[in-house]
């Protein structure tokens, strides 16, 4: 009977136990990052191939996804407010979801799906073929030489690519409100420079885009360099990377959003 | 990719980036909120601020001058006590009075001023002693629906329409 108990009880304890010590594994790996910074940003050079990668690849895939994501909010918004008679607040409407929330998380998202899986699948595969255990044999740090810079350039890459999703989704929204709907231009931009307020809206978006850089950086390269080296192992920790980004994006921004807009 | 070519399309990817902050810096958002060494702080108290916000804007003639900085409610007046910042280009007599206004029907609410005649300006720390509350719609409903119930009352015994009004009859012999 005990036997059973203790048994079952084992059972119940360990999903818990891995999920702390990979947690602790993470924060480790995350201080040997910053530990291992400074020797890989002097070598610029290095950082500057992933900001390519992550970031000036992704800006396709950023720009038109901002650009309908606009358009769309111009559209659906349009719809509602006209009968209220506010469809001059489009652009305070368009502007505000775009540049407070969308621009961030939808961003940091499509980000983890475009940079963070092939980073994470990239560092794995290194894994698997025993490069990085071939780098250190060479006494050349892994960490600092293949793993620091990819975070460096997702955490690089991550808020000037939400700055442009913000933007486009913005031109979008204005293409659609004033080309096709016929608002009032004048009216549009006016709205809405009077309604957003930089410190309180574009920087802290920006803030935001921040936190989630350095989550889905650290997210990819963990899991990379977590990943079990096996062909299997390397898919599963590709899908892990997108899902606890996505997870840890949403649950991050829940909070973010708390602390900043409490609407008192 | 060569390294020339890297290092150019990375430049082009942070000038990009860099093009969309000043976009959303300038054309999309404005700094609403006045550089706290420009302003000067004012306060006043109101006996209502109704849906009063703090940022709420401070107008004067429909313009943006300033900002509600905080509101808080003063034990020893039983009165909201507002403070706010107001550019310091704008200067404002003594007797200058402020109200709770509403932006339209059901927009947001903000705090008027409207300067008197005194020649001496209010300072840094003044206190505006001219107020008038918000007006609360609730209030203003039920006043206005008890004045029409009294003017029924006095009209069903004017008219000796007694007998379809029992209600307001009973009422007015009270």
């Amino acid at each position: 009977m005990a036997d059973v108990l203790v048994r079952f009880f084992s059972r119940l304890g360990a999903p818990f136990t891995d999920a702390l010590l990979k947690l602790g594994f993470a924060g480790r790996f995350f201080v040997a990052i910053l530990r291992h910074s400074p020797t890989s940003l002097l070598r610029f050079s290095l950082t500057m191939r992933e900001i390519w990668f992550a970031g000036v690849l992704s800006v396709l895939i950023i720009g038109v996804s901002g650009l309908f994501i606009g358009m769309v909010l111009a559209l659906q918004g349009y719809d509602t407010l006209v009968r209220f008679g506010a469809s001059s607040s489009l652009g305070i409407l368009v502007a505000l979801s775009l540049v407070r929330e969308l621009g961030p998380v939808v961003g940091a998202l499509l980000f983890a799906s475009r940079a963070g899986s092939a980073i994470t699948a990239e560092i794995g595969l290194m894994k698997a073929t025993e490069q990085l255990s071939a780098m250190e044999m060479m006494a050349v740090n892994p960490i600092a030489r293949v793993v620091a810079p990819r975070f460096w350039g997702g955490v690089i890459s991550m808020p000037l690519l939400a700055a442009m999703f913000s933007a486009m989704g913005i031109i979008g929204g204005y293409l659609v409100g004033v080309q096709l709907l016929g608002l009032d231009s004048g009216s549009f931009w006016s709205q809405m420079q009077s309604a957003v307020d930089f410190r309180l809206d574009v920087i802290n978006g920006v803030i935001k885009s921040i936190f989630f850089g350095i989550a889905v950086s650290l997210i990819a390269v963990f899991e990379g360099y977590d990943a079990t080296p096996t062909a299997e192992g390397v898919s599963g920790a590709t899908t892990r990377t997108v899902v606890t980004s996505a997870l840890v994006i949403l649950g991050l921004d829940v909070i973010l959003t708390a602390f900043m807009f409490r609407g008192v | 990719m060569k390294r020339g070519l890297i290092d150019f399309w990375v430049g082009l990817f942070v000038a990009a980036g860099i093009v969309a902050l000043l976009f959303l810096a300038f054309k999309v958002s404005s700094t609403s909120m006045l550089v706290a060494s420009d302003t000067y702080t004012l306060s006043a108290n109101f006996e209502n601020i109704g849906g009063l916000k703090t940022r709420a804007p401070i107008k004067s003639s429909g313009v943006v001058i300033g900002r509600v900085t905080g509101i808080i409610f003063d034990p020893h007046t039983y009165m909201a006590k507002v403070s706010f910042a107001i550019d310091k280009r704008y200067q404002f007599s003594r007797d200058t009075s402020a109200a709770i206004l509403t932006s339209g029907l059901l927009g947001e609410q903000y705090i008027g001023l409207e300067p008197g005649a005194d020649d001496r300006m209010l300072e840094e720390g003044g206190r505006i002693t001219i107020t008038s509350s918000a007006v609360v719609l609730e209030q203003l409903i039920s006043r206005f629906l008890f004045s029409k119930a009294q003017e029924g009352g006095n009209g069903a015994e004017g008219g000796g329409t007694a007998a379809t009004e029992p209600k307001s009859n009973h009422a007015v012999e009270k």
